[in-house]
Parts: C-alpha cells; sequence; structure tokens
C-alpha cells in the first residue's frame, strides 16, 4: 500500500492557483468568445442564404469531427506563426497561451453553435410571425423576440457546457503550459509525489464541477417551475 | 509563408527502417480503432448496469449509481486518465500492482487507456439508458408486473430492450466522441493516432502534411461511423414514435 504524504500540496498552493487562473482565463475568453461567435453561426445555418448556412454547416462539422487534442495541436503550430506575420512578433516567443485560447475559442463556439440553433429553433414559429406582424424586420425579430427566449430556454444547457469546457482545459497540457492540471502534474513530478497531486487535482476539479452541475440543475428546475 | 510542402514524405522509410512513414499512421489508425471499439464494449456494459440501477426502486441501488455518474462526469478526463495510470498501481495490493508494472510499457498503456475511457464513457452511457428507460410510459412496467414478471424480468424482456432502440441516436454521438476523446490517451504515451502524427512531426518536420493526414483519418473514422450507426438506427426504430416508420 502507498504511503500517503500530502506534505507538498501546502507550499504549492500559490503556484497551483496561478495555474488555475490560467485554467479560468481561458475557459471564461472561451465562454464568451464561443457564445458570440456560437450565435453568429447559428444564425449562419438557419439563414435562407446557401453560402452561409453551408459555411456555417461546414465549420460546426469538421470542429466536431475532430478531436479537441488534434485541434490544440493545430493552434499551437498556426497561431504562432500566424502572430510572426501579423504582428512581427520575434520567432520563438511564447504564444501558447494565445494559441490555446484562440483553440479553444474557436473549438467551443462549433458546440455552442448547436445548442443555440437548437435553443432558436425551439422558440414558437408565431413569435416571429408575431413579430413580423408588428412590423419588425427580421433582424429587430430574432434581437428582440428570438433570441432573448431562445437564450433564457438555454441557460442550463449553456452551463452544462462550459463545466465541460473547464474540463477541457485540462488539454491544455499536450504543450505542457501550466494551468491548474499542468502546475499539479509539476509539483507532483518535481516532488516525487505524483499520486497525492493527481488526487488532490481530481478533488478540485470535482468540487468545482459538481457545484457548479448542482446550480444548473437549481436554475433549471426554477425555470422548469 | 514559405514552407515546402512534402507529401512524398508517407512513402519514405522511418529510421527504424522496417516501415514507411504511412505505416506508422496507419498502425496508430489501428491502435485508436482498437482502443476505441474495446473501451465502447466497457462503456456500454457499464453503462447498461448503472443505467438499469438509477431508475430501479432501491434507494441503496440507485445512489451507487448516482455516484458513479456524478464522479465520472465532474473529473476531467486527463486526470482520470493519470489516475488510472500514474495513481491506481500505487493503491492497489502491492502483488497487483507490481505484476501490472512489470507488463509491457505498451500494454500497460492501452489497459489504462481502454479502462479509463470505458468508465468515462459508461458514465454518459448510463445517463443515456436511464433517460430512456424514464421516457417509457409507466404502463409498460406495470403491464410487465402485471403479466406475473418479477422486476428484473420487466427489466429484461419490457424495459431495456425498448430503451436501447429510442437511445440509438445519443449513443451514436458517444460513440463518435470515444474515438475522438482517445486521442487523450497520446498523453500518456500510448502510440495511437494523435500520438503517431506528432511523432511524425519530430522526425520529419512536416507538421502540415502529418497533422493534415490525422485530421483526415478523423474525419474519416466520423464519416464511417455516421453511416453505420444511421443503418443501426434505420433498423433499431420503433414503429408508432416520432422518428419510427
Amino acid at each position: 500500500m502507498h504511503d500517503f504524504d500530502w506534505s507538498s500540496i501546502p507550499g504549492a498552493l500559490p503556484f497551483l492557483w496561478d495555474g488555475m487562473k490560467i485554467s479560468l482565463e481561458i475557459t471564461a475568453l472561451a465562454i464568451v468568445a464561443g457564445i458570440v461567435w456560437g450565435t453568429l453561426l447559428a444564425l449562419m445555418r438557419l439563414s435562407r442564404f446557401r453560402a452561409l448556412s453551408w459555411f456555417a454547416a461546414g465549420y460546426v462539422n469538421l470542429f466536431r469531427s475532430v478531436p479537441l487534442v488534434m485541434v490544440l495541436l493545430w493552434f499551437f503550430l498556426i497561431v504562432p506563426q500566424l502572430l510572426e506575420i501579423l504582428l512581427g512578433l520575434a520567432p520563438g516567443t511564447d504564444a501558447r497561451l494565445p494559441s490555446a485560447m484562440v483553440g479553444f475559442a474557436l473549438f467551443e463556439s462549433a458546440y455552442y453553435s448547436e445548442i443555440i440553433r437548437a435553443g432558436i429553433q425551439s422558440v414558437p414559429k408565431g413569435q416571429i410571425a408575431a413579430a413580423h406582424a408588428l412590423g419588425m424586420s427580421y433582424g429587430q425579430a430574432m434581437r428582440l423576440v428570438v433570441l432573448p427566449q431562445a437564450f433564457r430556454n438555454m441557460v442550463p444547457l449553456l452551463l452544462t457546457q462550459a463545466i465541460i469546457l473547464f474540463q477541457d482545459t485540462s488539454l491544455v497540457y499536450v504543450s505542457a503550459l501550466a494551468d491548474f492540471f499542468g502546475a499539479a502534474y509539476k509539483v507532483g513530478d518535481r516532488d516525487g509525489r505524483l499520486v497525492e497531486l493527481l488526487l488532490f487535482a481530481g478533488a478540485v476539479y470535482f468540487v468545482l464541477c459538481y457545484s457548479a452541475s448542482l446550480l444548473a440543475r437549481r436554475y433549471q428546475k426554477r425555470a422548469g417551475a | 509563408m514559405s514552407y515546402n510542402w512534402n507529401w512524398g514524405i508517407f512513402v519514405s522509410t522511418t529510421p527504424t527502417g522496417d516501415t514507411t512513414y504511412l505505416g506508422w499512421m496507419l498502425s496508430g489508425l489501428q491502435t485508436t480503432i482498437a482502443l476505441s471499439l474495446s473501451a465502447w464494449i466497457i462503456a456500454l456494459a457499464i453503462g447498461s448496469i448503472m443505467g438499469v440501477l438509477r431508475t430501479v426502486p432501491s434507494r441503496w441501488l440507485s445512489g451507487i449509481a448516482a455516484v458513479y455518474v456524478e464522479a465520472f462526469r465532474n473529473i476531467p478526463l486527463l486526470v482520470q486518465l493519470f489516475i488510472w495510470y500514474f495513481v491506481l498501481p500505487e493503491l492497489l495490493p502491492a502483488a497487483l500492482g507490481n505484476s501490472f508494472k512489470q507488463m509491457n510499457p505498451t500494454a500497460q498503456q492501452f489497459l489504462s487507456s481502454m479502462v479509463c475511457l470505458g468508465f468515462f464513457t459508461g458514465a454518459r452511457v448510463c445517463e443515456q439508458v436511464r433517460a430512456g428507460i424514464n421516457s417509457l410510459p409507466p404502463g409498460q412496467k406495470n403491464a410487465g408486473l402485471a403479466l406475473g414478471f418479477t422486476l428484473p424480468q420487466t427489466y429484461r424482456h419490457v424495459l431495456v430492450p425498448m430503451a436501447f432502440r429510442l437511445i440509438v441516436p445519443p449513443l451514436t454521438s458517444e460513440f463518435l466522441n470515444i474515438f475522438k476523446n482517445s486521442a487523450v490517451c497520446s498523453t500518456i504515451g500510448l502510440l495511437e493516432l494523435a500520438a503517431q502524427g506528432r511523432q511524425l512531426v519530430d522526425y520529419t518536420a512536416q507538421p502540415y502534411e502529418s497533422f493534415i493526414a490525422v485530421t483526415v483519418m478523423y474525419v474519416g473514422i466520423n464519416v464511417i461511423v455516421m453511416t453505420l450507426m444511421r443503418k443501426v438506427e434505420r433498423r433499431s426504430r420503433v414503429p408508432g414514435y416520432i422518428g419510427g416508420k
């Protein structure tokens, strides 16, 4: 049986917290960008213009059929080179954090767009007809009537997706970026206490994600009542 | 941007000399498929059992299943994988842990990945099975019991077969996910498709060709699975339901 020794955790807490901040930053940015870009994609997908709806369908299907690990590897390859060309950054500059953020934002928006599309389609057709009858344009009807109702219905699903996204940020491990999990792994590896640090990381993720999922469930119940 | 495209790289021989780089890719593809299929079997088995337990009228049994689902859904896959691979062998009784550590490294990685993906996906399958059983009209269970079936018999002959026919579409997406999630197993050194792609980059410095090939293979897996599952879906539809015949 293993002899547990948790003593390396207290001293490492500031380092772990720095990692947690990176995880949360990536999550927050990807949620915001994912919802904005995901809404646009959903509107394109439902648009009457063939070219737009094909583009959106292709985008969503491509991102949804490739593993996140592969998407991240792509962005760790492409983004630094783009930054070099566009911003004139010196080659070899550490662009892992922006690469991860761009990758997560573009990847997650494919998933958000599917949630939002379903949300828009769950609004009764009569709502659009009523908006048109009141003299609203398509844009006004979407913005003032359909989207507000759609988003209200979608909150629990959007929250659930945010929890999945937060868990997925641990995959920036493939670029050795020290997010919360990367930091925990590094400390465990350094002190020869991998068992304790991995269990600790698992427990922290569990507490955070489980509380968030309880919150989502409560919201769902309240909205349903 | 100056980049020297060289698709010929795939037919050139690897430094080990026994195969081409395309051979590496294909062996990675093979591992990905073998891993995903074997993990899927575990996931279906655990998911079905736990899904049934979540709906039975026993607090204890449904509680156990609920704990299983919450634990495996609220810890990131990567963390779970590292716990299976690095932590569990240390916590097992010494004899068992040592016999695991004495296996060859590839077998260790494959075994951990398979069990990890199986349990992870099982929690999701469990929720689908539960949803399927709960979506059945209560009359089905009552009719089974009224015919003199015991509760296990009712599940076995009435509820579970019906539930599975209803949940084929969501199970399809879980099945697709297991292939995608298997890429996470490259982090413990298992040479599946994504890992072979990275290895190719290290050896040839042709990242675009390698990543494009890997991406195309994943998309290909996706298309094949979807085509197959559409057939399964068509055959398993229940007449009289929306989407049925």
